[in-house]
């Protein structure tokens, strides 16, 4: 079976976890993606660590307001009850316990719920930006992410080996191969994406995985 | 109330001193003051401390360079305190050439730094960066089974920030997404420096909708239209 990477299985079958009500963040890059895949009947409220609640899609052309950007600095709208706030309030609702949801790119991940996402020594120093705080904050932490890098390795590993933005913070981790969930230190399968199959799986990945009791394919093309 | 003075942009960069540590409001460039900053590269002012959520965009292969990047690509900083540089490939140059120090600290962390110093506090505890490079050299403190890590409050001599609107005694409010650290920032700095779209007469905005109290506003600038 050969591995092709496909971003929208991941956004997609994440989009489909949220209820009603929930308060996500979505982090720069591929999570942003999720947004545009929440299902019709169901409102969620985005929140933009630049300070506000009601993130709304890229504007109409002609309607863009340059002090209106989401924390990628990208050009957004704001919906009907959305409003606006300082850093520090902003970084209280994300760490004070009121974000169900937060949505985070992976460079590592590891079995431990571990996450590396913001450096690799000598190489990318970006800074944390405001991910330590979403992971460390956030109810529940998503981790977002191919399931092979460039190389072919597996992004789950036993353990992280670059510096972490959190220790034992992801709940659930979405691949294009699969959902995993993070259970006493083990990565639990709780999906399986079409076209791969467990043993694909418990192959190819690179970390301890237990394969729940009730996993079963989802076909998400 | 009393009216606080209005300066023009370089009288503005002409009270930051050699040496000073200047907090600079804006995300990404988004609710930064611009005339003041492009002032201070007129000054050419060395040897400053940066405080901001970003060095801003400093894309080498478009030439395009927003707000505080300008400062930086002038080597104006001696040392940045930042969240994020992944936009700025000439602060990652000066980092990795020990030519400026960067100080990487968690967004809300920052925030919070900040605050605390405009609050009269020593530092805040917070959960973020535990277990991670952000420990090293600081306290971890226990607070009913969760360990915390301390942080410092973290106070600056000048504030170059943007509003929206300010009235002649200088109470503020922001545009949106350029509101961000601004507010925090007011608070934390002996200086500090709003430039404006607009200046309004005291009395005219309503006292419910404004954001900063004018007693933390020392200086206005009226932004170029």
């Amino acid at each position: 079976m050969e591995y092709v990477p496909n971003k929208e299985t991941i956004v997609k079958r994440i989009a489909r976890f949220f209820k009603d009500g929930d308060v996500v963040n979505l982090g720069i890059g591929l999570p942003t993606l999720v947004g545009n895949y929440v299902p019709s009947d169901v409102t969620i409220v985005l929140q933009s660590e630049n300070g506000f609640l009601g993130l709304g899609p890229a504007p109409e052309p002609g309607h863009e307001d340059p002090m209106l950007t989401n924390a990628g600095a990208g050009l957004v709208t704001i919906l009907p009850g959305g409003c606006f706030f300082d850093s520090a309030a902003s970084f209280g609702i994300i760490r004070g316990g009121h974000l169900d949801y937060t949505v985070l790119g992976v460079l590592e991940v590891d079995q431990e719920g571990n996450l590396a996402n913001y450096m690799i020594p000598g190489k990318m120093i970006p800074g944390m930006g405001g991910a330590m705080d979403l992971t460390v904050g956030a109810k529940k932490v998503f981790a977002a992410t191919q399931h092979f890098d460039a190389a072919g390795r597996s992004k789950l590993v036993k353990r992280c080996s670059l510096p972490l933005t959190a220790v034992k913070e992801v709940d659930y981790v979405v691949t294009d191969v699969g959902f995993f969930e993070l259970r006493a230190g083990t990565f639990v399968l709780r999906e399986f994406f079409k076209p791969y199959t467990v043993d694909y799986i418990l192959e190819k990945t690179d970390a301890d995985i237990v394969v729940d009791k009730d996993c079963a394919e989802v076909d998400l093309n | 109330m009393v009216a606080k003075p209005i300066l023009t942009a370089d009288e503005a960069a002409a009270l930051v001193n050699e040496g000073d540590v200047v907090m600079v409001g804006g995300f990404l460039g988004v609710g930064s003051p611009g005339a003041i900053i492009d002032a201070l590269v007129r000054k050419g002012t060395k040897g400053l401390t940066l405080v901001c959520n970003d060095t801003a965009l400093h894309n080498p292969k478009t030439g395009a360079i927003t707000m505080v990047a300008h400062l930086v690509l002038a080597k104006q900083f001696r040392k940045m305190i930042v969240s994020h540089i992944g936009t700025n490939g000439e602060t990652q140059r000066q980092m990795n050439a020990g030519e400026a120090e960067v100080e990487l600290v968690p967004q809300g962390t920052l925030a919070e730094r900040i605050r605390a110093a405009g609050a009269g506090l020593g530092g805040i505890l917070t959960p973020t960066g535990v277990g991670t490079e952000v420990e090293k050299g600081k306290s971890v403190v226990e607070v009913d089974g969760r360990a915390y890590l301390l942080e410092k409050a973290l106070r600056g001599d000048v504030a170059l920030l943007r509003a929206k609107t300010a009235d002649r005694a200088g109470n503020l409010i922001y545009d949106k997404t350029g509101r961000n650290f601004n507010p925090l920032m007011a608070t934390a700095c002996r200086t500090v420096i709003v430039e404006v779209d607009e200046i309004v007469e005291t009395g005219t905005l309503d006292p419910e909708t404004v954001v900063t109290p004018s007693i933390f506003v020392t200086h206005l600038v009226l932004a170029a239209k």
